[in-house]
């Protein structure tokens, strides 16, 4: 019998999360540590099943990166464009900024297209949702180190001189994906009642891509220059690339303020996630 | 410690019909949550309805509960209330223990995947940990029937087999509260026997068991009491054989004096007077009825159709003729009394229809075609739409 064993009281009542914010973020965390495992099993899911069912499999990670920085490549080489010149090779330039730009629009894609996928599951079953976004970000760091094969690759062909700050490049990268994914998060609760959030972010995602520095250097003036100052993702993705190519770290300000926002942005959308959830759920599968 | 595991006071739920409404609400709701107002007390908006309505019960330990209703009466809405994903509008649920859903079986299930890799990442969803899992692996395979499969991408699996290798995962969890939710009706007789086995065994360990079934005989054999959902209203039944007997109620729309009169008769003879002996019988009554005709031919050799029908006409309970009984029959010229009797009635606990069919030689014209509406009473303690004569003895 269950006599002896203290059995765990939960209770739901339509009183709104935001009442008790210490219980909140309490089982917030409870769960995301509860998550781990399930989170690795549906990333190893999701993983196989992509490769298993591809011929071409890993080539899908590197094409994109490298196709549209060849295109760009190709324009500046041919002198159709000038951006002017960069610190490094454009080509190294080029493809390490596309390759990045790549890692920062899967990781604003990935919560929501996590979510959207496992609508079924979360309409019947009751697991700690937050495995969703652990698994997207597993995901993503995933496709994240098969494209460093292309830094890798491109630092060796151009003959890159490699320093120690290179080794602070991952922690970039890192800020990069979480802010990203922060942004993701904000969109998913809208954006799993209407499919036009998911439309609409790639469309942005594409008109981004031009107000940033990927593929050229920042401008330096007026009010060109906007770009590299008030777009939030321009100190993140140029500090990446400067540590990768240069060894160096710039923008430093900026980054670390960014920084900072990404970490309240991340744990904001959570908040926003969590306590939206059963409002979608109920709209889910009606 | 109380030794109640569910308790629920007052709870109510509103959906909403339109798809573009809902979604609407959906953000308005969204809003007022994150504001920290809670959509308590709020009356019904345009297009909202009650799914769900002002319900209390408890289940305690080792305590099964039926939850019975036509399709739509709200018992799915209440068990994922229940579950956790979504919250009431209105009142409290309190929850003792570790509860599983038996409800989306294989939810999570990849069909790309192989049913081995499937059953770790089911598992996970359903909050087992790998080694448990390692541990109970081969118990698993073993209830759910498909080692050869295996290693078969679960895209190639039968619907019944997903649901097999679902089912196994999720009964090893051991809960202290089982929902099930009308799951078993997917896999084969087998296979149901031994699901019921395993909800039987949950049952003596103690565990709380709300049972979802449109299927009487489950919710008697294991429901301790019954709750019947109808229209947003509820009614609560200690004992199961009346809440089972109210709920086929439900489904009984039958005029009772709703006689369809399709022939009585043609030019040539005419069905002028017919007496039913009783709408309402009992198993081991008898059904007459005695047809007054008057007829200007003679009409040799008839066939004398008879059947019953259950209140849907989809199911046939019985249907013979008199060739059956080896009976000759005739329509005789002038008045006459035809009298037909169906002795010893076998139905129990259902409604239907008696259709009283005359037919000419080899069938080439239709005489007489009556349908009656009749209702079969239940016998106490049966379920099941036969009553038989059972005798018990022992040494």
């Amino acid at each position: 019998m269950n006599q002896t064993k203290k059995l765990a009281k939960v209770v739901y009542t339509p009183a709104s999360q935001m009442r008790t914010p210490g219980l909140l973020i309490r089982s917030m965390f409870k769960d995301l540590v509860g998550s781990r495992e399930l989170a690795w099993r549906l990333f190893i899911r999701d993983v196989s099943a992509q490769y298993r069912q591809s011929i071409l499999g890993i080539f899908w990670a590197f094409f994109p990166p490298i196709l549209s920085g060849l295109v760009f490549i190709i324009l500046q080489s041919k002198k159709v464009v000038n951006f002017g010149a960069t610190d490094v090779p454009y080509p190294v330039f080029v493809l390490v900024g596309t390759t990045l730009w790549q890692v920062f629009s899967e990781s604003i894609n990935a919560p929501l297209k996590s979510v959207v996928m496992a609508k079924p599951m979360l309409a019947k079953i009751n697991f700690p949702r937050e495995a969703l976004f652990v698994s997207a970000f597993y995901q993503t760091v995933f496709n994240m180190l098969i494209k460093s094969v292309i830094i890798i690759g491109v630092l060796f062909i151009f003959k890159v001189k490699i320093t120690a700050g290179i080794l602070l490049a991952p922690i970039a990268v890192f800020v990069l994906i979480l802010f990203g994914m922060s942004l993701g998060m904000f969109l998913t609760p809208i954006g799993t009642l209407y499919t036009d959030i998911q439309q609409g972010l790639m469309m942005f995602i594409q008109f981004w891509f031009f107000v940033t520095p990927v593929v050229y250097p920042p401008p330096q003036t007026f009010p060109y220059s906007l770009i590299a100052t008030l777009n939030p993702v321009s100190p993140i993705l140029m500090t990446a690339r400067d540590l990768i190519t240069k060894g160096q770290f710039s923008n430093t300000v900026p980054f670390l303020v960014i920084s900072g926002l990404t970490l309240l942005a991340l744990i904001t959308s959570w908040i926003i996630y969590r306590v939206t959830l059963p409002i979608l759920i109920e709209r889910m599968s009606a | 410690m109380s030794d109640s595991l569910v308790t629920i006071e007052n709870v109510s739920k509103k959906f909403c019909r339109s798809l573009k409404r809902s979604l609407w609400y959906g953000v308005r709701d969204m809003g007022s949550e994150l504001f920290g107002k809670s959509n308590t007390n709020r009356a019904l908006r345009k297009d909202e309805f009650w799914a769900v309505r002002d319900i209390s019960f408890e289940v305690k330990q080792g305590e099964t509960l039926g939850l019975i209703g036509r399709n739509g009466a709200g018992k799915t809405t209440l068990l994922r209330m229940l579950n956790g994903l979504i919250k009431p509008d209105n009142g409290r649920i309190e929850i003792k223990g570790r509860m599983q859903a038996l409800i989306a079986l294989g939810a999570g299930f990849n069909p790309i995947l192989t049913g081995r890799e499937n059953v770790y990442v089911n598992a996970s969803v359903l909050g087992i940990k790998k080694t448990e899992i390692d541990r109970r692996f081969d118990e698993i395979i073993d209830f759910s029937g498909i080692e050869e499969f295996l290693d078969t991408p679960v895209q190639n699996y039968s619907s019944g087999m997903a649901v097999r290798l679902g089912f196994a995962v999720a009964a090893h969890m051991d809960p202290d509260i089982l929902l099930v939710d009308e799951v078993l009706a997917v896999g084969d007789v087998g296979f149901q026997s031994k699901c019921l086995n395993k909800i039987g065994e949950l049952k003596k360990l103690g565990a709380g068991i709300i049972l979802v079934s449109h299927n009487m005989h489950t919710i008697s054999t294991f429901a301790s009491k019954v709750i019947l959902l109808n229209n947003g209203k509820y009614k609560t039944y200690a004992n199961t054989s009346e809440g089972i007997r109210d709920y086929k109620k439900i489904f009984d729309n039958i005029d009772h004096k709703g006689i369809e009169k399709v022939c009585s008769g043609n030019d040539k003879v005419n069905f002028y007077r017919v007496d039913i002996n009783n709408q309402k019988l009992c198993p081991g009554d008898s059904f007459a009825v005695a047809l007054q005709y008057e007829s200007s031919l003679l009409y040799d050799d008839v066939e004398i159709d008879i059947a019953i029908y259950s209140s849907n006409e989809q199911g046939l309970h019985f249907q013979a003729t008199n060739k059956a009984y080896n009976q000759k029959m005739q329509i005789m010229e002038n008045r006459h009394e035809l009298k037909i009797e169906i002795k010893d009635l076998r139905i129990n606990n259902a409604t239907g229809l008696i259709a009283v069919t005359i037919w000419t030689k080899n069938r080439t014209e239709m005489l007489f075609w009556w349908r009656i509406p009749v209702e079969f009473e239940a016998v106490k303690h049966t379920t099941g739409n036969n009553f038989l004569n059972v005798s018990y003895g022992f040494d």
